[in-house]
């Protein structure tokens, strides 16, 4: 079955998660996939755009405030905004709470150290085009890597999350009880995933893009990559434009920076 | 070669005038002086002794070890490049290469522990993908003083923030190294951080600079006043005033040096460069002399042309700045353009700071001013070298011949039990998670075995194959003596890497010593080299290039003489790796290698004594390559289920290990120490805890042990089942010589859990 989805990976300078994107959408699903340079406004057409892990611009100041003023993000909110499906993984979760396409914050962690190491996710809500693949209540473990995870929002953003089934991944203890102890950053109600109010554009702490190749041993992400392909071929979200010429030229000095395998 | 300088060489206005006390704060001998002066033929300018001082330290000229390095050996089929270069290379199959190299940021990170490891960092990431390589993994090696003291513990979490924070950031996993505490590198800790890359081996680009008139460009960031004379610094004892030295400590960039790194890969993928190397120290000086040296020619540049951070620098200050992630390559003339669109492209700036010449001269002009003008070869390659007469310290003599017989048995099970229990709390054997969890791990998805695992294991891009690797050394044991202990750092290394499945292939060095004018330390210097060269020939892994920090002393005391070992091997069939920890309940323990009467210098002693002391264990080298051949085949047949190096801590420590590291959770053993292969009078203390070499604790699934015993007769390596691995709720029931112990496997565990972040939670408390 060919159906086809071509996966958009944004590409900012200190981006370092995009390779192993690419590595799970093209060895992992078997489709294809694309970098986007962070200067070019040409979205090349792709059905879904992936923010990846990373320190976008250093993030000297805080987690993605610079990546959400680079030409790239102004094309990826157009598309985001416009139903288009967008999956911000850890740094792009932070970029797209910058970019105020989803609510709330991530901060510092409790702790106030990196953190990195398997968390068990329950899946709270398989109805997204995110989560399709997965059955609610299934527990995943999938690693996190991150300083700046804490999720924080205002109690009645946090309500209305939980209200309109929202939360699509928590934190949980292995019965899936989400625990504090389970909760590796402190994040609020141990929430480790959202998406927006039309449930098009994704935003998780956790990398599943690690945990996608069979050769590691664990595939439990994968399910959110053929979530994806399920709901490009089922019609859901759109095609993102092709740029207009003149900002073609631009991006043509794009590089499409390539992993150790690829 | 002497020669007269072909242009005008203009002292600048203000420069201070020479004296035999200006030269000798630059480090520099009377006796090194009268050399300079002779093929100078003329007094340098301040800014000259400025660069010779840079380059004949200890750091750029291995003044004291350049004889002793000789002795090593550097040559196999696998090695592409040896010592010499940025980083070493071996030929890993499938067209694909491996970089890597290990070094030392030790007197940076005594002062400001944080950026001094950020840094250290970031120099060995360069090195590797200067040479064309894309860095896959970092390891750290770490010594510090005890975690009782507010200090030591200051510098752990800092370094361990440090070499978290820069790897992190750009993307590259910390998958190993070591963590080692002892009163000995109270003031001095040691941070050394192996980097390894993968490189098609067609891709494969040198520091060289070549070509009359191709463009020399300075790349990255700009140049301050930070970190001047840091490589004379890293040459010096650390004494009160090191704080003082703060402004020698650079500050790192990460992002910067993830700029540089995807810049430099494609510049060299797109064939843009004849050469490239990293500004690391003595900066531009050490760069652009040993790029010109390698290719015999000679390069010419102006500073005015140099992107400065500050207004008013000097050209003596420009040359010995250490300013972080900043690079200097040369272009190929047609492809200058080019170069300039990528960099421009990664946002990074680049400056033409001049040109290649064939005169052999290392020119540097200030807006056309000729300030500096040396022959490159002796600046670069006769750096004068010393060989020095060592003598064995009395205090050493002293802890060699003391008598342990006290400590040779137990008086109770108890005392068994509580001696284990202490060893799994020690923190140079208690579980690192503390620091690894602070690590990015498993970026680049390459991971196969983590941390906590004998040897990291990452897969290769050539298909089916894995990379293993392991940091080793034994500053204890080579105190007590020098020659085993350089053989054991080799040994252990390897031993590790083979327990994972791979063969052992090459390894990369750091050799962190005292001041090497003292004898007893030279003694030290002279026998791990010796000892190291041993074990590298008898195991058949060259040394492909490393690093050496000497001084590393405070207040007259030199640190524990402490060779590192980075050891890399290959696994030719990924699926046959073999992981440390006990896999199932119902499989066969065995092990293989024989039990010494060797409890010297031990951490048993160390830990539950107070006493360092005896003779260190032997490594017979006969052995020590038996047992690595025997863990490769067996693993390649699929004999093993977990293979786990018995040495640190002894049998009783490993066994424990095996259990409590079980992956889904702590499994129980019932294991009889008495049965394990053993030499003549062997005491109770050094079956449970003697860290006799070339041991492995083994498993097996159930009825399959003859595989193992197979194995062993081949190979001449004795082995013998000594237990059973039990179910999560059972203990670990220990017997041998006599005694008989069964501690709740959980309990271990939460011992061996908590030893670390118990002494770093906030009640204990960091102090600066």
């Amino acid at each position: 079955m060919t159906v086809g989805m071509k996966v958009g990976i944004v590409r900012f300078p200190g981006s370092n998660c995009d390779a192993d994107v690419y590595r799970a959408v093209t060895e992992g699903l078997g489709e294809s996939a694309t970098y986007l340079w962070h200067k070019s406004t040409d979205l090349e057409g792709v059905d879904v755009v992936v923010l990846p892990g990373g320190f976008s611009y250093g993030d000297y100041l805080r987690a993605g405030a610079i990546a959400r003023f680079s030409p790239i993000m102004g094309e990826v909110i157009d598309f985001a905004r416009s139903g288009g499906l967008t999956l911000g993984i850890c740094n792009g979760f932070q970029v797209l709470c910058e970019a105020h396409l989803l609510p709330g914050a991530l901060v510092r962690n409790r702790n106030l150290r990196f953190r990195c190491h398997d968390v068990g996710l329950r899946v709270e809500n398989a109805g997204t085009p995110f989560t399709s693949a997965y059955a609610e209540g299934d527990l995943l473990h999938i690693p996190i890597a991150h300083g700046e995870g804490q999720f924080v929002g205002e109690a009645s953003t946090l309500d209305e999350l939980e209200a309109e089934d929202r939360v699509v991944l928590r934190y949980v203890a292995r019965r899936g009880r989400a625990t504090d102890a389970a909760n590796p950053n402190g994040s609020a109600r141990n929430i480790a995933g959202i998406v927006n109010a039309e449930g098009n554009i994704l935003g998780l702490m956790p990398h599943p893009e690690r945990h996608s190749l069979s050769v590691l041993g664990n595939t439990d992400g994968l399910g959110v990559f053929q979530s994806l392909l399920a709901a490009v071929a089922g019609g859901r979200g759109r095609r993102s434009d092709p740029a207009p010429p003149e900002a073609a030229e631009f991006a043509a000095g794009a590089v499409a920076g390539a992993g150790v395998s690829s | 070669m002497t020669r007269a300088s072909l242009e005008r060489v203009e002292a600048r206005p203000g420069d201070p005038v020479m004296s035999a006390a200006l030269v000798a704060e630059h480090g520099l001998s009377p006796e090194e002086w009268e050399q300079i002066l002779g093929f100078m033929g003329r007094e340098p300018t301040f800014t000259e002794l400025g660069v010779f001082s840079a380059m004949w330290s200890e750091h750029c000229g291995y003044k004291n070890s350049r004889p002793l390095l000789r002795t090593l050996p550097t040559e196999s089929a696998a090695v592409v490049q040896g010592p010499g270069e940025n980083a070493g290379v071996i030929d890993v199959g499938g067209g694909w290469g491996v970089a890597f190299k290990i070094e030392s940021h030790n007197h940076p990170s005594a002062v400001e522990p944080y950026q001094g490891a950020a840094t250290g960092s970031g120099g060995i990431l360069r090195d590797v993908f200067t040479m064309g390589a894309r860095p896959i993994a970092i390891f750290d090696s770490l010594h510090f003083g005890s975690l009782d003291s507010p200090q030591s513990r200051y510098l752990f979490d800092g370094v361990v923030r440090g070499v978290g924070d820069y790897g992190n950031c750009v993307g590259v996993p910390t998958v190993g190294g070591e963590a080692i505490f002892d009163p000995a590198y109270e003031r001095n800790p040691l941070i050394n951080v192996m980097c390894i890359g993968v490189l098609p081996l067609e891709r494969l680009i040198r520091g060289e600079a070549e070509g009359v008139g191709n463009p020399v460009m300075a790349v990255g960031a700009r140049t301050g006043r930070d970190g001047i004379h840091g490589a004379t610094f890293a040459s010096e004892e650390l004494d009160e005033e090191a704080v003082d030295s703060r402004p020698q400590v650079q500050v790192g960039d990460p992002f910067t040096e993830k700029l540089l790194l995807e810049a430099s890969l494609e510049l060299i993928e797109r064939d843009l460069l004849v050469g490239i190397q990293d500004m690391g120290a003595a900066g531009l000086t050490s760069s652009g002399t040993e790029m010109a040296a390698r290719s015999g020619s000679g390069i010419d540049i102006d500073v005015a042309y140099l992107p400065v951070r500050e207004e008013g620098m000097t050209p003596y200050e420009m040359l010995l700045s250490e300013s972080q992630e900043r690079m200097l390559l040369v272009a190929k003339p047609e492809h200058e353009g080019a170069v300039r669109e990528v960099l421009e492209r990664w946002d990074l700036q680049a400056a033409t700071i001049g040109q290649v010449t064939d005169d052999g001269m290392f020119r540097v002009r200030e807006d056309g001013v000729v300030r500096v003008e040396i022959p490159v070869k002796p600046l670069v390659d006769d750096c004068p070298t010393y060989v020095r007469e060592g003598v064995m310290s009395p205090a050493v003599a002293e802890a060699r011949s003391a008598d342990l017989g006290a400590y040779a048995s137990f008086e109770s099970d108890r005392e068994v039990d509580a001696a284990l229990r202490t060893l799994l709390d020690a923190p140079s054997i208690a579980s690192r998670r503390w620091i690894y969890e602070q690590y990015d791990t498993t970026v680049q998805t390459n991971t196969l075995e983590g941390p906590g695992s004998d040897a990291a294991v990452l897969r290769l891009p050539a298909e089916g194959r894995a990379l293993a690797a392991s940091t080793d050394g034994n500053g204890r044991h080579t105190w007590l003596d020098p020659r085993t202990g350089g053989r054991a750092a080799v040994a252990e290394a390897a031993r590790n890497v083979a327990c994972s499945g791979a063969r052992p292939l090459a390894v990369t060095n750091c050799l962190n010593f005292g001041s090497p004018l003292r004898p007893e330390v030279y003694f030290q210097l002279a026998g791990a080299v010796e000892g190291m060269g041993e074990a590298c020939r008898a195991l058949g892994t060259p040394v492909t290039g490393g690093n050496v920090s000497l001084y590393n002393e405070t207040g007259g005391q030199p640190v524990y003489p402490t060779p590192v070992i980075g050891m890399l091997g290959v696994v030719e069939d990924l699926e046959r790796r073999v992981p440390s920890a006990f896999q199932r309940e119902g499989d066969e323990v065995w092990v293989a290698g024989v039990t010494r009467d060797e409890i010297g210098g031990s951490e048993y002693l160390a830990a539950c004594h107070g006493l360092v002391a005896g003779l260190p264990p032997a490594v017979e080298l006969e052995a020590a390559a038996a047992l690595i051949d025997f863990l490769v085949e067996g693993a390649a047949d699929g004999a093993f289920a977990s293979a786990h190096d018995g040495s640190d801590g002894g049998l009783a420590v490993a066994l424990a290990e095996c259990a409590v590291r079980a992956t889904g959770g702590p499994l129980g053993c019932t294991v009889d120490l008495g049965a394990a292969p053993a030499g003549a009078n062997v005491s109770a203390a050094a079956r449970w805890f003697g860290e006799s070499h070339s041991r492995v604790v083994l498993t097996c699934r159930p009825g399959e042990g003859e595989r193992i015993a197979a194995h062993g007769r081949r190979h001449g390596v004795p082995v013998a089942r000594i237990g059973t691995v039990d179910g999560p709720d059972s203990p670990c029931r220990l017997t041998g010589a006599g005694h008989a112990i069964a501690p709740p496997a959980a309990e271990l565990a939460r011992i061996y859990e908590e030893a670390i972040p118990r002494r770093m939670s906030e009640e204990a408390g960091i102090t600066s």
